[in-house]
């Protein structure tokens, strides 16, 4: 930790040392002198992965030079959300975070949070939605809230995700709104959106807490209907589903987001030169497209909007563990 | 009709060729490098893809995906290096051959059934897509469950020893996959406070140690064995079209196994070519002669992994559910591309769905010379001496290993496994079944615990859904019989004895 610190001291008295020297137009200018290393948590084929792939793409033609991504797998995203928070903090090491890290240190997996990096821009979010299979006989959400408030405890079958993931919390949490326990409907877990949504399909669980795109081709497919996303606003791309704060009268909103992040410590001036670009990047027709063509929500956070966002997140999902009795200490 | 002349027009240009043409090499040369799998390799296409048309760029996934499964035959089948994990199942078997002097028949077979599994899982595409996509979402846990208990059953059919050792192995395999956070509790357990252990122990990194490694640590204590005669490698595919004849039926179960198995999501063209390994020994008239270079199971799990492909783009299609990894990637591309997954792209992109099956059908194709002229490239390993060839070999294997998360541990992995085989196999321990065991275990473990919490802890349900049932009463079966022959045997044995 040391090390770190002095190596960050180092960085940013290097900086200092030439600030004189440059004008900040000319000081912006130095920087990207070489190739950044954008490293993803998260395996190579996976959502994030083409996030941050079509990210790096645009940041190069932004900035000039290659922005390389590199999947740094294993240990269920601990390992990459370390290697971008252990990463030299010169802008050279970069990486794209997940909404995992609001949740890892809540079960004492890894002491990573929040507050261990440079917050960069926030991407995107994707907020949960409530499936049901399509012969189902809850014809909206309320219908649905109504029998899961009179069904005995673990008479309802969800899933979406594995145990202590996202879309469990996201269902944990809106189960409280209603002031019923966390695991008043049982969590089955699964491997990720997909699987769940195919045992959706096949009879296997009553209600699926994934995100609307994720279980878009099933619905398309008249296999299965989303009655309402766990969100402020409708999403424009579902305009007939309608938010929990409209069907039941429940402000219950957490989601799955990505943004962008550098190791602690990075020098101000970088930093600001990143969230610049990022914006331009977010803001441009091919990443617009891209998003709009996976059906991922299009979220802006600035540095300072992506902290807040993050913090707004942590202390949720922070409840809601520990609502569901996946928090540790 | 109209649609398919359309097709034909949207795939014959020269864009689309050239995607096809250079992915295919790129598939060829990634899937035979130890280590880097046909998912890695679609996945590093992916960036490429923004810049295609649609076609083309489905075009590329395709086609590298089909040359990398094969392609991950070569270097088992010469260096007992598995290229993919779907090539584990009979890479004994085809290394066996090599040490023959057969290599050219091995990876003949490997080639041809290759490309006759691609072209017949095509087909089943096109003509049986809705019913086949009935059949994957009418799956829930129960019937996923009874499969990958098949699939594990398959332990001692894939080995050579004694059934016990068979067993104890993929045991062995069980409790590997025990390992990390990712099971149905989200409860770390044998981790050791390591986050390296987190995620669990991979299949790629284990598989590259018990087969590669240990291998090269035989070599290094043993005296070398009699060169392979110095003659060149004969022709391809002479010999293919006589084991086409002679395992004609064993190569029509491959290809329905492989079709069935890839249409179901989460069981890919790996489960395929195991279960269809084992099936082939199973029936065979001279199950004795497995694993001393025979290619009756080359032939049936050589076909069942291409037709898997195929039968994965089922579900992926139709559904969006993706039926392997490959597959996966596949549906962010078509999405990407606004080729939406679901019943409309059948009708109102029908000309599509009929350009998708003409680039298969082109891939399976071409995969034949391509395949040659990489089998003729790639044989100079085996004159290699052994010297040259063995510190090489370990460093591929490292590098591969790296290569799948940039995660330097799962180098110590490769080298803790490869201890680990050569211990096994030093005491007559099948590693085969100790791979399955890691493949299988997840899932095994995944759809029991979670059909258990479904059913609120009652076995009853296991039974009572019809497919699940007859998945049940299969599984019952093969375990009871080898129990009844072994019995039978050994009161036959016993008998004028006393």
């Amino acid at each position: 930790m040391t090390q770190f610190t002095r190596r960050g001291a180092l960085a940013a008295g290097a900086l200092a040392g030439f600030a004189p020297l440059a004008r900040p137009a000319l000081g912006q200018a130095r920087y990207p002198a070489r190739p950044v290393q954008v490293i993803v948590p998260w395996g190579a084929g996976g959502g994030t992965d083409a996030t941050a792939r079509i990210v790096a793409t645009l940041l190069e033609k932004e900035m000039g030079q290659p922005f390389n991504v590199v999947n740094r797998t294993g240990g269920s995203g601990v390992v990459g959300h370390s290697a971008i928070a252990q990463g030299a903090p010169d802008g050279y090491t970069i990486g794209m975070i997940t909404v995992e890290i609001c949740m890892m240190h809540w079960q004492g997996l890894t002491e990573l949070k929040r507050t261990s990096y440079t917050p960069l821009a926030l991407l995107n979010e994707d907020p949960p939605g409530v499936q049901v299979n399509a012969s189902s006989p809850y014809q909206d959400v309320k219908a649905l809230a109504d029998a899961i408030k009179a069904s005995r405890p673990g008479q309802f079958k969800a899933s979406g995700t594995g145990q202590g993931g996202i879309w469990h919390l996201a269902l944990a949490g809106w189960l409280g709104a209603m002031g019923l326990r966390a695991d008043h409907v049982r969590w089955v877990p699964s491997n990720g959106a997909a699987p769940a949504m195919q045992d959706l399909a096949a009879g296997g669980v009553d209600l699926v807490t994934c995100s609307v795109p994720e279980a878009r081709a099933i619905i398309e497919a008249g296999r299965a209907r989303s009655l309402a996303v766990m969100a402020p606003q409708r999403n424009p791309q579902f305009p007939n589903v309608p938010t929990l704060n409209e069907a039941l009268g429940i402000n219950y909103s957490v989601g799955a987001w990505r943004g962008m992040a550098a190791p602690l410590n990075t020098p101000p001036a970088i930093a600001q030169a990143l969230t610049a670009a990022l914006q331009k990047v977010w803001n441009s027709d091919e990443f617009k497209t891209f998003m709009n063509a996976r059906g991922f929500g299009m979220t802006w956070g600035d540095a300072a909007g992506f902290a807040a966002h993050m913090e707004r997140t942590d202390a949720n999902l922070g409840a809601a563990m520990r609502a569901a009795g996946l928090a540790r200490g | 009709m109209n649609a398919v002349l359309e097709a034909f027009q949207m795939v014959a240009t020269t864009e689309v060729a050239i995607a096809i043409l250079a992915s295919a090499v790129y598939g060829m040369v990634i899937g035979a490098l130890p280590g880097l799998t046909a998912t890695m390799a679609t996945a590093l296409l992916v960036p490429v893809t923004f810049y295609l048309s649609p076609i083309a760029a489905i075009a590329t996934i395709i086609t590298s995906s089909a040359m990398a499964i094969f392609s991950g035959d070569i270097p088992g089948a010469l260096m007992r290096i598995p290229g993919t994990p779907a090539s584990a199942a009979y890479t004994d078997e085809a290394y066996a051959m090599t040490r023959k002097g057969q290599a050219e028949v091995a990876l003949g077979a490997a080639l041809w059934f290759s490309a006759i599994g691609g072209i017949v899982g095509t087909v089943a595409l096109m003509i049986m897509a809705p019913a086949l996509a009935e059949v994957a979402l009418s799956f829930s846990t129960y019937e996923y469950f009874w499969l990958s208990f098949l699939g594990l059953m398959c332990a001692t059919l894939v080995a050579r020893s004694s059934p016990i050792k068979a067993i104890a192995a993929a045991l062995l395999g069980l409790l590997v996959t025990c390992i990390g956070i990712e099971n149905p509790g989200g409860v770390p357990r044998f981790t050791f406070g390591m986050t390296d252990l987190l995620g669990g122990i991979e299949p790629l990194p284990a598989l590259v140690g018990v087969f590669a490694v240990s291998e090269i640590m035989r070599a290094m204590t043993s005296a070398p064995p009699p060169p392979i005669p110095h003659r060149p490698l004969g022709s391809i595919l002479a010999g293919q079209w006589a084991l086409t004849r002679r395992y004609n039926k064993q190569m029509w179960r491959g290809n329905i196994v492989g079709v069935l198995i890839g249409a179901l999501p989460g069981a890919g063209a790996d489960m395929a070519a195991w279960i269809a390994y084992a099936n082939s020994k199973r029936f065979s008239k001279e199950p004795e002669k497995f694993g001393t270079g025979h290619p009756e199971g080359l032939v049936e799990s050589g076909a069942a992994n291409n037709s898997a492909l195929a039968g994965g783009w089922v579900p992926a299609t139709l559904f969006g559910i993706p039926g392997d990894t490959i597959t996966a990637i596949a549906i962010g591309v078509l999405y990407m591309k606004g080729l939406n997954p679901g019943p409309t792209l059948f009708t109102e992109k029908a000309s599509s769905m009929y350009a998708l099956y003409i680039v298969f059908i082109i891939a399976n194709i071409l995969m034949i010379p391509l395949g040659i002229v990489m089998i003729r490239l790639s044989r100079h390993v085996l004159r290699a001496p052994r010297a040259a060839a063995m510190p090489l070999i370990l460093l591929l294997c490292a590098v591969g290993a790296f290569a799948i998360g940039n995660n330097p541990f799962a180098v110590v992995l490769v080298a803790v496994f490869g201890v680990i085989g050569y211990v096994m196999e030093r005491n007559g321990y099948p590693v085969a079944a100790l791979v399955l065991g890691i493949v299988m275990g997840t899932m095994v473990e995944q759809t029991f615990v979670t059909s258990l919490i479904k059913s609120d802890g009652a076995l009853l349900p296991f039974f009572e859904r019809p497919v699940s049932a007859g998945l049940a009463a299969l599984t019952i079966a093969a375990l009871a019989w080898p129990v009844l022959v072994w019995m039978l045997r050994r009161l036959r044995r016993a008998e004028p004895a006393r």
